[in-house]
């Protein structure tokens, strides 16, 4: 299925039906670099809903623009555009698309249903302050000639995650929601945004992914 | 064509391709004299600089000056960000020369040219920063309770707003009315001066007049950025620097006060302030500032 958001053209993958027609969907969000795999992940082969996985701008099949400018704020309202077809949805993000599963989380908490991080390419980002600034530059026909984007790959891990910035989202999450947990915290690998996330009241942590995902089938 | 006293428009204009994108420039004065680049603000263009720039020009030098992406006459993008702004500066400047020039910036244009005199220093001569230098004041003190609720008005009406882009067009109207809309943001700003630029930042559609600008632009936004990192670029600087405030508290300003930011500058940096005029201060006092900016690049 195809979205639009903005002048970007959004793909969104069904990857498997709901069991149930009243299953709420589950939707994936890949990490930096990555695109919705092909098929259903087997920590997911469980969750009673359909199961959906979106291409960020620049990656899989979603378009590429021209000239780079991506920040995860735009990458969150990709999110939107699918969540606007979905409705509420529960949000399993690796890497990069688990930091911007937070954004979301806090940016549409009557829609988000749980939001489970994971591990994955571009989950730290460029850290919590920017770096030096440098003038980047792009082969151009290395953005022809084929996804991902590399102003994404270039763009998306310099952009500063500062910790308090993340956990304004998380208490969005928290304060809107009406769920206890919001958040499921299954990652390895702790940045420093992540790591004042897992501080937060509201952020539930474990090493299971299927645990993650059970209790928010049922919530 | 509606005219006003003193505006000139540019004498060349082309067209620079920054990966990919179009981007749309402008150029006053003698093509041989010696460069500057003008760096516009946001949700304006370099027909913003018909009065102050052909000053520039009259002055001795070549004035270069270019659309921002998704404004006046360049092409819109699907993204933007502030790195793509630097970028597309650089792909300006790339196209007049290698060597390195004085740069003027107003507002948004100001503060991108301080980013690329971190960035790239060997690039920039002169910096002059018009009513564009970071505050140090932090966002006005609001309860956690309030702030959380301020937040949720904010990236929900963003979102919402984000879902319209793709069937978002501007509003038509007569060039009175879209001066009249203009003059919203720009208050000081005199009609006659809002209309003449109206006539190149819009266009004539069949059913009136239109900006120019991206419609999926929006004012305002959030984001993870904040000012100490900007002032903290700012007190690194080796090149002079010349910072222009206007001190009247308008919508588009800033409202950088000069005793807060001088702990900040550079020691070659200096600071004038303007207590009569408002954000647009290259515009309300263009032969003062003129003058000034001449004097500092002499």
């Amino acid at each position: 299925m195809i979205l639009r958001h903005g002048r970007t053209s959004l793909a969104l993958h069904e990857l498997r039906g709901g069991s149930s027609a009243s299953g709420r969907p589950l939707l994936h969000l890949h990490g930096l670099g990555e695109r919705t795999p092909s098929s259903v992940p087997q920590q997911y082969s469980a969750w009673p809903g359909p199961v959906y996985g979106l291409d960020f701008t620049g990656h899989g099949e979603s378009s590429v623009p021209k000239g780079g400018g991506y920040t995860c704020e735009m990458l969150m309202a990709d999110v939107d555009a699918a969540l606007a077809e979905l409705g509420e949805t529960t949000l399993v993000g690796r890497g990069l698309g688990a930091y911007v599963a937070v954004l979301v989380a806090g940016g549409r908490p009557a829609l988000v249903r749980g939001a489970v991080l994971r591990d994955g390419p571009g989950l730290t980002g460029g850290g919590v302050m920017p770096g030096s600034p440098s003038i980047e530059y792009v082969d151009p026909s290395a953005v022809a000639a084929a996804p991902p984007d590399p102003w994404a790959l270039v763009e998306l891990t310099r952009d500063p995650r500062p910790p308090d910035y993340a956990t304004s989202f998380v208490r969005q999450a928290v304060h809107f929601s009406g769920l206890a947990e919001p958040i499921t915290v299954c990652t390895i690998g702790r940045p420093a945004w992540l790591e004042a996330v897992v501080a937060e009241p509201g952020v539930r942590v474990t090493p299971s992914v299927e645990e993650a995902l059970r209790s928010y089938a049922v919530a | 064509m509606t005219t006003y006293p003193g505006a000139r428009r540019p004498d060349r204009q082309r067209t620079v391709d920054s990966s990919g994108l179009a981007l749309a420039v402008h150029e006053w004065g003698d093509e041989a004299a010696p460069p500057v680049v003008l760096a516009h603000g946001g949700f304006d263009f370099a027909g913003t600089f018909d009065v102050f720039a052909p000053m520039l020009a009259e002055g001795g030098w070549r004035v270069v000056a270019w659309d921002h992406r998704g404004h006046g006459d360049s092409e819109h993008a699907n993204l933007y960000s502030w790195d793509a702004d630097v970028r597309d500066a650089v792909a300006v400047m790339d196209s007049v020369g290698r060597a390195p020039m004085p740069v003027i910036g107003h507002s948004k244009g100001g503060a991108l040219m301080l980013q690329l005199a971190e960035a790239a220093p060997h690039r920039i001569t002169r910096l002059v920063n018009i009513d564009g230098m970071p505050s140090p004041r932090p966002h006005p003190d609001v309860a956690s309770r309030e702030r959380t609720a301020l937040m949720a008005n904010e990236l929900g009406g963003w979102l919402d707003y984000r879902r319209s882009t793709s069937s978002l067009a501007r509003k038509p109207g007569t060039i009175a009315e879209l001066a009249q809309r203009r003059g919203r943001m720009n208050p000081r700003l005199s009609p006659s001066w809002l209309e003449y630029l109206v006539t190149i930042g819009a266009r004539e559609d069949a059913d009136g007049w239109r900006w120019k600008i991206d419609p999926t632009l929006r004012m305002g936004g959030f984001g993870p950025w904040r000012n100490s990192w900007s002032l903290e670029r700012l007190a690194g600087m080796d090149m002079p620097m010349l910072g222009l405030l206007g001190l009247m508290p308008e919508q588009m300003g800033w409202g950088t006060e000069p005793d807060e930011l001088r702990p900040y500058l550079p020691p070659g940096g200096r600071l004038v302030a303007f207590a009569d005029a408002g954000h647009f201060v290259h515009i309300e006092k263009s032969r003062e500032v003129a003058d000034l900016v001449l004097e500092f690049l002499a």
